[in-house]
């Protein structure tokens, strides 16, 4: 099933802090997990409000984040959206586990 | 923790033992960080605050596992060095189950046998007990041991935990016994310095010379008699809150060295030419007016500036209103606790003694009066007689207290303002009579220190003991 993912970022890992990131990578992917679009959005200031309201906006259905607050992640929840949290790992092969669909909240993929 | 990360420690006992069973036990979070700041250990404590296991963690960058807002921000290890002195930061981090913690973090560096650095201590607290606590705590009517629900002193309690939580300097003023010690630590303890130390020292009680050495330090052989290195009281409340209090009698000497402290925030010792870089807040205090201090050029107006940046007035008890009533009943409850006494509260004409007397002492003189009071009732209502003779004879004296801030050295003692006021001449007689008494009986018999403290001469002490025939 073709998905857009978000991934907060922390230089090239996946940010610690989802409130905390002021970079995120929004991808598209295809049914057969291929990345068909990649972009990353650069946030003027980190605000974990500001970015749900960027993840209902881009209509993101999976999010991959490290630590997130339960308040926000209840609300993602609440909005169809799955959060993939306390995930550690460079971004690269975040997005391969991703790809592979084996990627699991709590991953630490080294 | 897993048996399979061993890390044994030789030279500790006899036989060599593992770092885990040390650490584990200890109730506050540990993390052990190699030079690139990636986990080498965590203790059982902080696997149960982050919800990260040590197997998981191990080798994984710090920021990842700690998940604090430091770590991003501005994390206090990337310019640490094995010469740095500890750091102590208040922050927060998201754990497992995605609880919002806030944490106090203390991070210095290890140091190898051969004084290399060899990673990094990280010891976090959880903070949630004291901030709920804290948040109990902080009604209108206390905030630490200051009570208080007059409009100027909930306005105090109301600023104060904004004011605790920025670094600016505080300037207290506020009559002797009012309490300026006791807000001073309030603000330290509400602060994010709370954990580092509080250093209280007194300006006006050492010569300049001492007090030099005291606050700044001095190197070995700096001066005769400086047999070692003593680091000063700027460098002991290093990540901390120093507290100077009588500041209005601080040389003017040192008001030039406090102020070069203040624009770099180094420390030179006595002796020496390199300084400390000392992370630490100023609270000053001073029952004087410094503003006319200025004027008088006794005291630096740039200091003052500096030190200015905001400025807590204390009032005095009498400006208070039923404060007094509120600050009576908690030290009654409160003696009547150490002494084990059922008291049942005060007679109406013991209160009113109370209410009438203007308390130059203020609060401290209020709790002196309430401990004695308690001290002399056995039991039952606290009576007029159980009150100090003093606050009945004296009451009229008072009539026309100084309310001018800050100045409390405007207030004189009863015995010696008795003189100024306008009685009856058989009254006055009689009272002037047991004025000498009492303070012959306060010096021992000394006329000299009599003398001094009735504000007269000694051969009119001596006269007047002839005239009322006062048998010494």
């Amino acid at each position: 099933m073709a998905q857009k993912i978000l991934i907060p970022l922390y230089a090239d890992q996946v940010a610690p802090r989802f409130d905390l990131a002021t970079e995120v990578s929004v991808v598209s992917m295809a049914d057969d997990g291929r990345p068909t679009e990649k972009k990353t959005v650069v946030l003027p200031r980190a605000s974990a409000e500001q970015l749900c309201h960027l993840i209902l906006l881009e209509k993101i259905s999976t999010v991959v984040c490290g630590g997130i607050e339960d308040e926000y992640y209840q609300y993602l929840k609440w909005k169809n959206v799955t959060v993939l949290d306390s995930v550690i790992g460079s971004y690269k092969k975040v997005l391969k586990e991703l790809e592979s669909g084996t990627l699991r909240a709590g991953d630490i993929v080294r | 923790m897993s048996t399979l990360l061993r890390t044994p420690i030789k030279g500790l006992f006899e036989t060599p033992v593992e770092l885990p069973s040390l650490i584990d036990e200890v109730p506050l979070s540990i993390v052990v960080l190699d030079t690139r700041r990636r986990i080498a250990m965590i203790n059982r404590a902080f696997e149960a605050l982050s919800g990260f296991s040590m197997e998981e963690s191990k080798g994984i960058q710090c920021s990842h596992i700690m998940r604090s807002k430091l770590c991003i921000q501005k994390c206090p290890l990337e310019n640490m060095d094995v010469n740095s002195e500890p750091v102590s930061v208040e922050s927060d981090m998201i754990n497992k189950d995605r609880q919002l913690v806030p944490v106090r973090i203390n991070l210095s560096p290890i140091r190898d046998a051969e004084d290399n650095l060899a990673g990094f201590l990280e010891t976090v607290e959880d903070l949630r007990p004291i901030k709920e606590v804290s948040s109990r705590g902080t009604h209108a009517y206390i905030f630490r041991h200051l009570i208080g629900k007059s409009p100027e002193m909930v306005r105090i309690f109301q600023t104060l935990p904004l004011l605790a939580q920025s670094d600016s300097a505080i300037l207290i003023t506020g009559e002797t016994g009012t309490g300026k010690d006791l807000l001073a630590e309030a603000v330290h303890q509400a602060s994010n310095r709370a954990k580092g130390p509080f250093v209280k020292v007194n300006c006006g009680a050492l010569p300049e010379t001492l007090l030099e050495s005291e606050l700044f330090g001095h190197q070995k052989g700096a001066f005769t008699g400086a047999v070692e290195n003593k680091p000063g009281r700027f460098r002991l409340a290093h990540n901390g809150t120093l507290y100077l209090t009588e500041i209005g009698d601080l040389p003017l000497a040192l008001q030039v060295k406090l102020l070069m402290f203040l624009d770099d925030m180094v420390v030179y010792p006595l002796g020496s030419a390199k300084g400390f870089q000392a992370d630490v807040r100023i609270i000053a205090a001073t029952h004087r007016n410094l503003d006319h201090m200025v004027k008088e050029g006794k005291f630096r107006q740039d200091l003052m500036f500096r030190l200015n940046v905001v400025r807590l007035h204390l009032p005095p008890l009498r400006e208070r209103g039923d404060d007094i009533r509120l600050i009576l009943d908690h030290f009654m409850n409160i003696f009547a606790t150490r002494f084990r006494k059922k008291i049942n509260g005060m007679s109406k004409k013991a209160l009113k003694i109370i209410m009438d007397y203007p308390f130059p002492g203020n609060v401290r003189e209020l709790r002196n009066i309430i401990e004695y009071a308690v001290n002399m009732c056995s039991k039952g209502q606290i009576h007029s007689t159980h009150l100090p003779a003093y606050l009945a004879e004296t009451k009229h004296f008072y009539g026309r207290v100084s309310s001018e801030a800050g100045e409390g050295s405007g207030w004189a003692s009863p015995v010696a303002t008795a003189d100024k006021e306008q009685s009856g001449q058989k009254t006055w007689a009689s009272l002037e009579r047991d004025m000498i008494i009492k303070a012959l009986v306060k010096t021992k018999g000394r006329r000299n220190k009599a003398a001094d403290m009735l504000g007269w001469g000694r051969s009119t002490l001596w006269r007047k003991i002839k005239q009322y025939k006062i048998d010494v």
